[in-house]
């Protein structure tokens, strides 16, 4: 590896300290009640969970109570304490990466990127499960087969209202990441022997 | 001669004489041909917004009603000096406070003109003040949450119409009485009018950041009545002016005997140089009382606070500032245009609109050629202020608005039209009837150096055959023109509330991104809040009960409430827990003697309940907030006597 690559490879483990300062993915919900513009949402970043807006997440949580779902509080949600560990271990490694500079290292990192990535998405279902389908009996609506797990990824209509799942901004530098490990693997491919 | 009665006489068949003509030949361009094209200008499709907000004063409602423009759809109507049991206002234990006054607790009162705070001479859209005619006071109402946030009495006026007209930075709010009285009050015969009473013109100060407003100064004048007024701008900046009738100091049958000069007075008063003598401590301190009363948003309550002193300068204190301009004759309107140049005249009974130069009174001030002096106030020459007359404009100029494009719009009372002529030859350039006479008329930041000229709006005084009959007490209204092309066209009746006197208009944009969507909860310093539904309770202290209750979609918190004992006084101190755009709750509770509540997101209201009778008494939200609004209720049991040990439920 050149030490273009290095860097290429160095720059790639710092872009996921976007995910720091961006939410990773969020959850739009809008109803006839929250029109567009007023819709409530979800941020959800690897350190916290919370509103888009100042109040969205008591305004969902207390909306939720009608059909039972348990209150979404990031206090108790173990994942958000590791994940920026785990965030870090991948910077951390990446920067070894660059450092060694050898060619195979970037595939591992990539591989651990993409493990942890669908680990999280695995995780993220398994929550979106438990509190969509997890409810109390004693919920004022109650409509049989119905359960309220919103869409992993796309959009749902719950009751009143329209879910939608998406990534956002902090997703965008996992990808970049993930793409300037790539780019930098291709670009240090030996050229030599091709002919 | 003709004497002022048959004058008025005339008027009177003159008016049934146009209305007549006007109803023959109006019927095409205000209904038929023009109605196609009228209603696409004024259609607000479903979901969309209106261009400019109006704030219409609601006469004798004494309250402030919101409007849109051009659509004429109203919004709100915000109780101000009036109580209002839909809204707790004046009912609640926190808004009670807002309409004490030296008399004590007046309910109602009589509001005609709203004026909007500037900057530069141009409405900023922070607030709107607007009068109490009838026990003098000013109110201001904030923009951003649309209520009454001060009321300040005025002392030693005794009707206070002349007001609350807004000087070019708001640095003043003005108060000139409507009616002169012995100042200080003394108990003296009626017929000592000419030598013992006094007109009160009084200078408020409004603070720039918090709006609060404080008696700085007030003048004692002649004994005249005060009528409109306006504040310089521009060259024009340190002067107000302000227009009376009644020179003739009559204390009886004042249709007649107040209508016998040719000319009366605008006075100019150089507040500039008055506020820097009262800066000095020039004149004399006065006790007197008037009330201060306060809306805190922090505490979501009012204070009432009784002050005793205001500074006095009477003529004598200021040679120099006050002047008499004599105007033709009993002027209402007393307007400025843009540049701060003309001001324009509106006499109800005379046959011109006198246009006055702002820059032809200074030099006449200067000459020292003054026609007498009235209580040393030296009375100009009109001739040498004049700028110009418009003749033959129609029958009882009241009041003149600007579009800024060089024209002025001045209202008719006697033959109800609205007259638009030029600011260069004060020749009148297009007329257009009104239905029916037309009071105060208002074109968005007509009053200021910026006009947004693209309507005007007719406040008027009758309707009679306009819109389907309501019994003998029928509706009010306004009428929207467009003054965009050359001629003006009416687009719109609408219903008002009240009477509609004055009104002031504004862009949305310039309210609408600042407008309040909810209190915060982390903000409320209510002494009775209840901030979260485990710290509900309920507390006994002798025969008063104080109950701490929370509303959230869709529950009270407590909802059964034990040993209230008949003759306990209870306080619902309720706080809405809700964080959430437009979820208010109410609470109303069986057998209440004063109103609801009707409490919005992260407020904390209370309502006083003196149950008379044993039982168990219900209370429930008033506003639907939920699909299971109709849940939201509660009881509370009341006894003969038992032991008064207060029970409640916790959740």
């Amino acid at each position: 590896m050149k030490p273009l690559h290095r860097i290429l490879m160095a720059l790639g483990a710092v872009a996921l300290l976007g995910l720091f300062f961006f939410p990773m993915w969020s959850i739009t919900l809008e109803a006839p009640q929250y029109p567009k513009g007023s819709e409530l949402g979800i941020d959800i970043h690897i350190n916290n969970v919370e509103g888009s807006r100042p109040n969205d997440l008591d305004n969902i949580n207390n909306l939720n109570h009608y059909i039972g779902m348990k209150r979404i509080e990031p206090d108790s949600i173990p994942e958000l304490k590791y994940m920026p560990v785990i965030v870090l271990v991948l910077v951390g490694l990446g920067l070894l990466v660059a450092a060694f500079g050898k060619r195979w290292m970037i595939l591992v990192w990539l591989g651990l990127l993409t493990g942890a990535g669908a680990l999280g998405m695995y995780d993220f279902w398994l929550w979106e499960y438990d509190y969509g389908h997890n409810l109390d009996p004693h919920a004022i609506i109650k409509i049989e087969g119905m359960s309220y797990q919103p869409p992993l990824l796309g959009t749902e209509q719950l009751l009143n209202f329209t879910a939608s799942s998406y990534p956002a901004v902090g997703f965008a530098f996992i990808a970049l990441g993930g793409l300037l490990a790539v780019i930098a693997w291709w670009l240090s491919r030996d050229r030599t022997t091709t002919h | 001669m003709i004497t002022s009665r048959s004058f008025l006489r005339g008027c009177l068949t003159l008016i049934a004489a146009l209305s007549l003509v006007s109803c023959n030949k109006d019927d095409g361009s205000s209904g038929g041909a023009f109605s196609g094209d009228a209603a696409s200008r004024v259609y607000v499709a479903p979901g969309q917004k209106d261009e400019f907000y109006s704030f219409v004063s609601g006469g004798f409602s004494g309250q402030l009603a919101v409007y849109g423009i051009p659509s004429g759809r109203l919004f709100r109507v915000i109780p101000v000096f009036s109580v209002d049991p839909e809204k707790g206002w004046g009912f609640t234990e926190e808004t009670k406070p807002m309409l004490n006054t030296s008399h004590g607790f007046v309910p109602w009162d009589d509001s005609h003109h709203p004026d909007m705070s500037q900057t530069g001479g141009v409405a900023d859209g922070k607030w709107v003040f607007i009068n109490g005619n009838n026990t003098p006071r000013i109110a201001r109402i904030d923009l951003t949450d649309f209520r009454t946030k001060e009321i300040l009495e005025i002392p030693n006026s005794a009707g206070n119409h002349s007001s609350p007209f807004s000087t070019e930075n708001s640095e003043y709010v003005v108060s000139g009485t409507r009616f002169s009285v012995p100042i200080p009050q003394e108990d003296i015969s009626i017929t000592q009018y000419s030598e013992k009473f006094r007109g009160a013109l009084t200078f408020v100060k409004v603070d720039k950041t918090s709006g609060q407003m404080d008696i700085d100064f007030q003048l004692l004048v002649p004994g005249f009545d005060y009528d409109l007024a306006r504040a310089g701008k521009g060259p024009s900046h340190d002067w107000m002016f302000m227009s009376c009738y009644n020179t003739e100091q009559a204390n009886t049958m004042k249709e007649i005997n107040a209508s016998q000069n040719d000319k009366d007075f605008i006075i100019a008063i150089n507040w500039k140089k008055c506020a820097e003598l009262a800066a000095q401590g020039k004149g004399t301190i006065m006790n007197v009382d008037y009330a201060h009363n306060v809306y805190n948003d922090a505490t979501h309550s009012a204070t009432s606070t009784i002050k005793k002193q205001i500074r006095i300068l009477t003529t004598a204190d200021i040679k120099g500032a006050l002047y008499y301009m004599p105007t033709p004759k009993s002027p209402h309107g007393c307007d400025v245009d843009p540049s701060g140049e003309l001001i324009v005249g509106g006499g109800k009974l005379a046959t011109v609109i006198p246009v006055m130069s702002f820059s032809k009174m200074l030099k006449a001030i200067e000459s020292g050629k003054f026609d007498k002096e009235i209580d040393g106030i030296p009375v100009l020459n009109y001739k040498d202020c004049l700028a110009g007359e418009v003749v033959r404009p129609g029958l009882g100029p009241l009041h003149t608005e600007f579009d800024g494009k060089g024209y002025a719009y001045t209202s008719m009372f006697v033959s109800s039209e609205i007259v638009k002529w030029s600011l260069k030859d004060f020749k009148v350039v297009d007329r257009v009837p009104t239905y029916y006479s037309i009071g105060h008329l208002n074109i968005p930041g007509g009053n200021s150096t910026k006009p947004w000229g693209k309507y005007v709006i007719a406040y008027n005084k009758i309707t009679k055959d306009r819109y389907l009959p309501t019994g003998p007490e029928l509706t009010q209204s306004a009428q929207l023109y467009d003054i965009s092309g050359e001629k003006m066209k009416l687009l719109l009746d609408f219903p008002t509330i009240g009477e509609p006197h004055y009104a002031v208009a504004c862009p949305a944009d310039l309210i609408m991104k600042n407008s309040r969507k909810m209190y915060q909860l982390k903000e409320n310093k209510h002494p009775h809040a209840t901030l979260k539904e485990a710290d509900t309770k309920v507390v006994r202290s002798g025969n008063d009960v104080h109950v701490y209750m929370t509303s959230i979609r869709s529950h009270f918190s407590p909802d059964n409430i034990e040993g209230v004992r008949v003759g306990d006084k209870v306080y619902w101190h309720v706080t809405n827990l809700e964080q959430d755009w437009d979820v208010p709750h109410g609470f109303a509770v069986i057998g209440a003697n004063n109103s609801e509540l009707l409490i919005m997101p992260g407020e904390t209201c209370t309502l006083l309940w003196e149950p008379k009778r044993a039982g168990v008494f219900p209370f429930y939200c008033t506003d639907f907030c939920s699909a299971l609004h109709q849940e939201m209720q509660g009881y509370v049991r009341v006894s003969n006597g038992g032991s008064g040990q207060v029970t409640w439920n916790k959740k």
